[in-house]
């Protein structure tokens, strides 16, 4: 009877690809989930519409065919019930990958992400872990409407206990994936809808693993720091280079990764070089991830600011059907590249 | 632990007899003591108690062979002691210490002991069922001959993670049994003024489950029901609901007078007549057990839950440096160190277990 902790590794089969490809976030996560599967047995996948269908947004495709209907598992519409059973199993040594279709889903089992998964480790002591991972993609900009567009990151990012990355291209979120696998704690993997199609070269022989608490520079920059996370990563590159082509800016790129642990010391060195932030996020800024970084960056950064921390995220109403109104509503690139011009002028 | 009764007969020679009628006695014990130390403001936070069920707790737990898995709701004194939990670290974690079975970080309600396969005492009502559902998924994938007992009270029945747990267990063919405690009351309203179908055991049916009632009161019924749907459970992988039909003396919790919504005389009813270790201890002398051994079992259970009050009281309070043990796996302390910069919070103090001092 050893404690989950001690169990060791049961190796499956080796990894037949390897090299630089391109390839899209959506097959860098599925990459990532078929090597972990492959080099332990432990790891499993459970969710809805994962094996047979393939996965609603295809991320699981052809799974189920190499490992198995019980290693990726099909469940019922039962999330609080399948979210649970990835906590009891995991605290028994098992890794499972529990996959919510959507992050607006995750809430019917918000009790068992942060009223159990959270507290285990602390509330018994540390003698039990959960080596879990759950996956769901959030994001808007489909006519999804109010009840499917949603980021609650922040809601999850502030909860201790809880691990939260959030990666915002294919090399990372393979090597982000297979870190959370690995890793003995919970952790909520933040995909996103459009970044699902995003394309990016991935080194497959490049088994190292991401680093969780830890974020990247994407993008070098003296005059504005943009902080961001997943898709808002991608438009904020797109804002970067629009800056400087059309306005002569030189903008760095601070991407996130992951949200808790928060990498300030990164986006505190880049902003005492810059000397002005823009936070940028999917979800409502209010007591948000933006609100939460704004806080953090004036307190270490106070003496080198030279204009307000500026926060860009989305209108705050539940998302509406009509395209025109939906897209007025989001942290578009319009949206983010005027609070930047406001930043880096406004204090002139 | 794990001397199981064999499923065609329920009687238990007498040495086995006694040790179940001493775990009973514990278990009250421990109870009325906690109260006494509750009310002296020793130990603090919620603290259910369960005097009047221990037939159904020793009952269950007697039937668990030793790899099998416990999970319970808060109301865990008494499963924790009889899966072998020693009072004194039970006892501990009531009064907040060190040397509690959670290191004075759960308290009342979140008693665990990973080397005996209880995964604890749950706070959320009906919180454990998934969970519990899981830990059946385990063994499954391991391929182990295994059961998990998931206690719940009955007013856990109307949760909605009650139904998707039983349909994810049947419909996976699980190994666990959810024996629902059904003491009358969910704090204080009565099961028939909570449940549409109050006999709790046939919600199974509804997902093609088998369900039955015990007499929770009557340690042989206990034992015989729950040894034979655990082995059930354990060998052909078919889950149950094990209805245990039983009433707790005191309130919800010590908080409650538990008066509001009963009668005295319902109490003493139970009390009275039905006690199951007044029960279980005329059975014992009518099988010709000496009422001086009885007396002794009964002294000897006393002095153990003195020593552990005396064991609690001792154990020093946790450090304030220990405050974050255990939130996050060893290892983590790297990943946090960047949330330093900026951090009002002190996030520079928190140390997990190796430690993630400045």
């Amino acid at each position: 009877m050893t404690p989950p902790a001690a169990t060791a590794p049961r190796p499956a089969r080796e990894s037949p690809e390897g090299g630089v490809q391109t390839m899209t976030y959506r097959e860098a996560i599925r990459l990532a989930l078929r090597e972990e599967m492959q080099l332990d047995e432990r790891v499993f996948v459970m969710g809805e519409e994962v094996g047979l269908f393939d996965g609603s947004y295809k991320v699981t495709a052809g799974l189920m065919d190499e490992f198995g209907s019980e290693r990726v598992r099909d469940t019922p519409i039962s999330e609080e019930a399948f979210v649970g059973a990835g906590i009891g199993a995991a605290m028994i040594g098992e890794r499972p990958v529990v996959e919510i279709m959507t992050l607006n889903f995750l809430l019917v089992a918000m009790d068992q992400v942060v009223n159990h998964a959270a507290k285990v480790g602390a509330m018994f002591g540390g003698e039990v872990r959960v080596p879990m991972v759950i996956r769901t993609p959030n994001g808007a900009g489909n006519q999804l409407t109010a009840q499917h567009s949603q980021s609650f990151d922040g809601w999850f990012a502030g909860t201790p206990g809880l691990k939260v990355v959030a990666p915002s291209n294919p090399a990372d979120a393979r090597a982000l994936l297979k870190a959370a696998i690995r890793d003995d704690d919970p952790v909520l993997f933040i995909e996103n809808l459009p970044i699902y199609k995003e394309k990016g070269e991935v080194d497959t022989e490049d088994d190292s693993l991401g680093e969780i608490g830890r974020a990247a520079i994407l993008r070098e920059g003296t005059d504005l720091t943009l902080c961001a996370h997943s898709f808002a990563t991608v438009r904020c590159l797109e804002v970067a280079d629009l800056l400087e082509q059309r306005h002569g800016y030189s903008v760095e790129v601070v991407d996130l990764r992951s949200l808790r642990p928060l990498d300030v010391e990164t986006v505190a060195a880049s902003v005492a070089k810059t000397n002005r932030a823009l936070c940028v996020e999917e979800g409502w800024p209010s007591y948000g991830v933006t609100a939460e970084l704004a806080a953090r960056i004036q307190r270490a950064c106070f003496d080198e600011l030279d204009a307000p921390v500026e926060r860009v995220g989305m209108a705050e109403v539940p998302l509406p059907y009509s395209k025109p109104l939906e897209l007025g509503a989001m942290p578009g690139k319009d949206r983010i590249c005027a609070a930047a011009l406001a930043t880096l002028e406004g204090a002139r | 632990m794990g001397e199981s009764v064999a499923t065609e007969d329920p009687s238990v020679e007498t040495e086995h007899r006694l040790a179940l009628y001493r775990a009973m006695v514990l278990s009250r014990e421990f109870e009325t003591e906690a109260e006494r130390q509750y009310k002296a403001a020793k130990i603090g936070g919620y603290c259910h108690l369960s005097s009047g069920q221990e037939a159904t707790t020793v009952g269950t737990v007697t039937a668990l062979e030793e790899d099998d898995y416990l999970v319970t709701g808060y109301r865990c004194h008494g499963f924790a002691l009889a899966r072998g939990v020693s009072a004194d670290s039970a006892m501990a974690e009531l009064f907040g210490r060190q040397d509690g079975c959670a290191h004075g970080r759960g308290g009342s309600m979140h008693l665990l002991d990973v080397e005996r396969h209880f995964y604890g005492g749950w706070g959320i009502v009906a919180g454990q069922l998934p969970i519990a559902t899981g830990l059946a998924l385990g063994i499954v994938r391991q391929d182990r001959s295994q059961a998990v007992l998931c206690e719940l009270g009955e007013g856990a029945v109307n949760m909605g993670a009650w139904h998707e747990s039983l349909n994810l267990a049947s419909l996976w063919k699980l190994p666990v049994v959810f024996l629902a405690v059904n003491n009358e009351y969910g704090m204080g309203t009565a099961v028939d003024r909570a449940s549409a179908e109050p006999e709790v055991f046939r919600r199974a049916s509804a997902h093609r489950m088998h369900g039955e009632r015990v007499d929770g009161n009557d340690l042989d019924a206990v034992v015989e029901a729950a040894t034979r749907l655990l082995t059930l459970a354990r060998e052909e992988r078919e889950p149950a609901v094990l209805e245990a039909v039983t009433y707790r003396y005191r309130g919800h919790s010590v908080a409650d007078a538990g008066l509001a919504y009963r009668t005295k005389d319902e109490i003493a009813e139970w009390s009275g007549n039905r006690d199951p270790i007044e029960l279980e201890r005329s059975r014992l002398l009518e099988a010709g057990v000496a009422a001086g051994e009885i007396e002794a079992i009964e002294d000897d259970a006393r002095e153990e839950v003195k020593r552990a009050v005396e064991f609690a009281e001792a154990s020093p309070e946790p450090a304030l440096d220990g405050l974050a043990r255990g939130m996050h796996a060893p290892g983590s302390e790297a990943q946090f160190a960047g949330m330093r910069a900026g951090s009002p919070f002190g996030e520079e103090t928190l140390t997990f277990d190796a430690g993630l001092g400045s």
